[in-house]
């Protein structure tokens, strides 16, 4: 049997062709992204519905610890050299890197009205749609009922201020000998809130930052009162330096802590992690001198601007950010919703803990408490500037190495050397 | 017997069969090698020869200390060099600008002399106890003692630790509810919060270093003492030479070069400390053991604003502190060969 030249030659270009055409066409996204409990789990349900109706894409989820999405993935951006999409906290601070997404997504109405306040917070410059968030965040406290019963003694109500629930926490700790009567996360975001509520205003007349007023000192003193009396224990703030992030989420599960300042990501982690061991129980936001506001905050899936295929990834956001897909990820993951709709019609959370179930309604129904103050904050795109001044230099007086007159000074020059530099 | 001798030839023939091929082997880079002479001369072989290993070092040593060194004349917060703004020495004149140098507070960059002084402490306290404890070790290793090469492996097993490993280890058996406090509590006294305490945190961020790098010291002091003529001892011993006087007349002179270098690695290592301790106390409490590299690092790297001229600046002048170290080193070398 013989068999001619061309039709050999045919015949191997096709199945060449055959098997390359596939591979050739095949595009893959990766998506930088960090977990506070299951929602990457959530997350991979949902690209795997992406990934059937479109068989031409991948999408990796790489999962990384979220230090590195706040510290390498900053100088990996820098260096063109990040993932096509990304779960981002620090929503401003990187909005240089994202991508605008108008051209690729359907319906910019759509995204306009849906996420409308919290586009700018990604694109505080211009009117770019960016991303969406994975969740809005609103800052309060977890407080140990199951202690408070056993101590017998009345928690604090609505309306009760910080130094209600300081003196009530320490009266509870005495009794049942609980190391930490109050914790508080090591972050500036978390101290923000608090500070607002006392009367910070955190910008001047003109709307520059302007960190250090009477409202701040007046939050900053109670802070270093209580780590000096026993009220928060140093081991949390005090035994790391600069604006190292620490949380006392631990702790709080463990019941070593009365009553723990955090924020409402905590919820299906404690939901997860404690259960129904004791009544774990979201509060409202203690009030200050001037309102009861916790600070808003949150994640975003961003679209990044060095992605070699914008179209596939336009295809995915407009996918992910449609509500029926984000109905099904806040449900499950016990995120409040960042989708305006879903914030008005409500989503069916997929829990029947009794304690995750009034956390949500606790800190959802906190959204309209939040002060102006606290959204400009969260609006400004370099906040983080403000918050680790506020935290590294408020810790390093809490400690003994400058007094609080000191600190306020070093925020000062911090926050204006940082901003210079950024500014050059 | 017959046998035996068989599989012998065999073996070695086979051997021979293996040279050759190893030769010829060789042998193709005779032609090029030969051009290459014939172009450089014979004495600029060895430059040929060196040629990997320096590229090697230029890429990966020479080049970025430059880059290195033109990014500590810049401002701004782009990452590429040819973004930057030139700044001159601006980013050395924020690190020096001082009041008083002996008051950190007193500089407008406080947390870069905070860990320039405490650098100085951890060295100096670190390398002492250091070199110490090493030497202590190293001399009764040296000894006829039961078990000596086990107890060389337990003196040697942190070595091959990862310093984040160690942390870790000793970070857990040191905590609120870590071992060390159940321990404390079990003889009746109070659980301490070593990492709340400047103090205790200065003293673990020591102990651990040299729990860690002992062993490796150690080794470096056991060779020097092993490489000491014995017959020195059997005169001294014959002598009625006192033990005291054999260690400072003979052994402490003979080991003299191994003990410089043991002190110099120790003084650079601990100049450039950072891994353990920063995941042991972070650097706190606030700022107690945050070392110089840790400053330069979360400059650069943890700050929203990253600001990599200054931390390149801080990074130049911890290479002029390891360059005078090394010079010191050359300079005690040479006087020891010379004297």
């Amino acid at each position: 049997m013989t068999i001619n030249l061309k039709t050999l030659l045919t015949v191997t270009s096709v199945a060449a062709a055959l098997m390359a055409s596939p591979a050739l066409a095949q595009t893959e996204l990766r998506m930088m992204w960090y977990n506070d409990g299951s929602e990457g789990e959530v997350m991979q349900t949902i690209l795997d519905r992406f990934e059937a109706d479109n068989p031409d894409i991948t999408v990796v989820l790489d999962v990384v610890p979220y230090k590195a999405v706040l510290e390498s993935l900053p100088i990996q951006l820098a260096a063109g050299a990040g993932p096509d999409i990304a779960r981002v906290t620090d929503l401003g601070g990187l909005s240089e890197y994202y991508l605008d997404l108008s051209p690729y997504v359907s319906d910019t109405e759509y995204w306009e009205t849906s996420f409308g306040p919290f586009l700018d917070w990604l694109a505080p410059d211009s009117d770019r749609i960016s991303g969406f968030m994975t969740q809005l965040t609103v800052t309060g406290p977890y407080v140990n009922k199951t202690l408070f019963e056993q101590a017998e003694v009345t928690m604090p109500g609505e309306g009760a201020t910080w130094d209600d629930w300081a003196t009530a926490v320490v009266v509870v700790a005495d009794k049942l000998d609980i190391p930490i009567p109050m914790a508080w996360d090591r972050s500036g975001h978390r101290v923000a809130g608090p500070a607002i509520a006392m009367g910070a205003k955190m910008f001047d007349t003109e709307g520059n930052p302007a960190l250090v007023d009477d409202g701040l000192k007046k939050m900053a003193q109670r802070l270093y009162d209580w780590h000096q009396d026993g009220t928060m224990s140093k081991e949390l703030w005090g035994s790391v330096s600069g604006s190292t992030y620490l949380g006392a989420n631990e702790d709080f599960a463990n019941a070593q802590v009365v009553f723990y300042m955090s924020g409402s990501w905590q919820i299906p982690q404690f939901a997860n992690k404690i259960g129904d061991a004791f009544d774990w129980w979201a509060v409202p936001a203690p009030c200050g001198d001037a309102a009861c506001t916790g600070m808003p905050g949150g994640a975003a899936l961003v679209a990044l601007q060095d992605t070699k295929h914008p179209e596939e990834v336009g295809k995915l956001m407009d996918f992910l950010a449609q509500e029926e897909n984000l109905a099904e990820f806040y449900g499950k993951t016990l995120f409040i919703p960042g989708h305006l709709g879903l914030a008005t019609g409500g989503v069916e959370f997929a829990t029947d803990d009794p304690r995750a179930k009034h956390a949500l309604e606790t800190f959802s129904g906190a959204v309209p408490t939040i002060s102006q103050t606290a959204f400009d904050l969260q609006g400004y795109k370099n906040n983080r500037v403000l918050f680790n001044a506020l935290i590294s230099r408020l810790n390093e007086a809490i400690v003994g190495e400058l007094t609080l007159e000191q600190a306020y000074g070093r925020m000062e020059e911090d926050v204006a050397n940082q901003l210079a530099e950024l500014n050059r | 017997m017959a046998n035996l001798t068989d599989r012998i030839k065999i073996s070695d023939r086979l051997a021979g069969v293996a040279a050759w091929l190893v030769l010829q082997f060789f042998r193709i880079f005779e032609i090029p090698l030969s051009l290459i002479q014939r172009i450089v001369g014979v004495r600029g072989m060895p430059w040929i020869f060196l040629l990997p290993n320096l590229a090697f070092f230029g890429l990966f040593v020479v080049i970025p200390l430059c880059i290195n060194f033109a990014f500590s004349f810049t401002g701004g917060t782009d990452l590429f060099l040819s973004d930057r703004i030139y700044t001159g020495t601006e980013q050395y004149g924020f690190l020096l600008d001082c009041e008083t140098f002996g008051d950190p507070i007193t500089c407008r960059e406080d947390r870069f002399w905070k860990g320039l002084y405490n650098t100085a402490t951890f060295t100096v306290f670190q390398v002492t106890f250091l070199v110490l404890f090493s030497m202590i070790t190293a001399l009764i290793l040296n000894r006829e003692i039961r078990g000596r090469g086990f107890f060389r492996a337990v003196f040697f097993f942190p070595v091959l630790l990862s310093p984040v490993v160690v942390a870790l280890i000793w970070k857990w058996i040191l905590l609120r509810d870590g071992i060390m406090n159940a321990f404390l509590v079990s003889v009746g006294l109070d659980k301490i919060l070593f990492f709340v305490s400047p103090e205790w945190s200065m003293f673990w961020a020591v102990f651990v270093s040299i729990w860690a790098h002992m062993g490796f010291y150690t080794l470096i002091l056991l060779a020097g003492l092993q490489a000491i003529p014995p017959d020195l001892y059997e005169a001294a011993e014959m002598d009625g030479t006192s033990k005291e006087r054999v260690f400072w007349r003979i052994t402490l002179p003979l080991l003299w070069p191994n003990l410089l270098v043991v002190v110099v690695l120790a003084l650079i290592k601990g100049v450039q400390i950072f891994d353990e301790v920063f995941v042991l106390t972070g650097g706190g409490p606030g700022t107690a053991t945050q070392f110089i590299v840790q400053y330069i690092y979360n400059t650069g790297f943890t700050e929203p604003v990253r600001n990599f001229g200054l931390a390149s600046a801080a990074s130049i002048v911890l290479g002029l502190v390891l360059f005078v170290l090394t010079i010191t080193q050359l300079a005690a070398t040479r006087a020891r060969d010379n004297g």
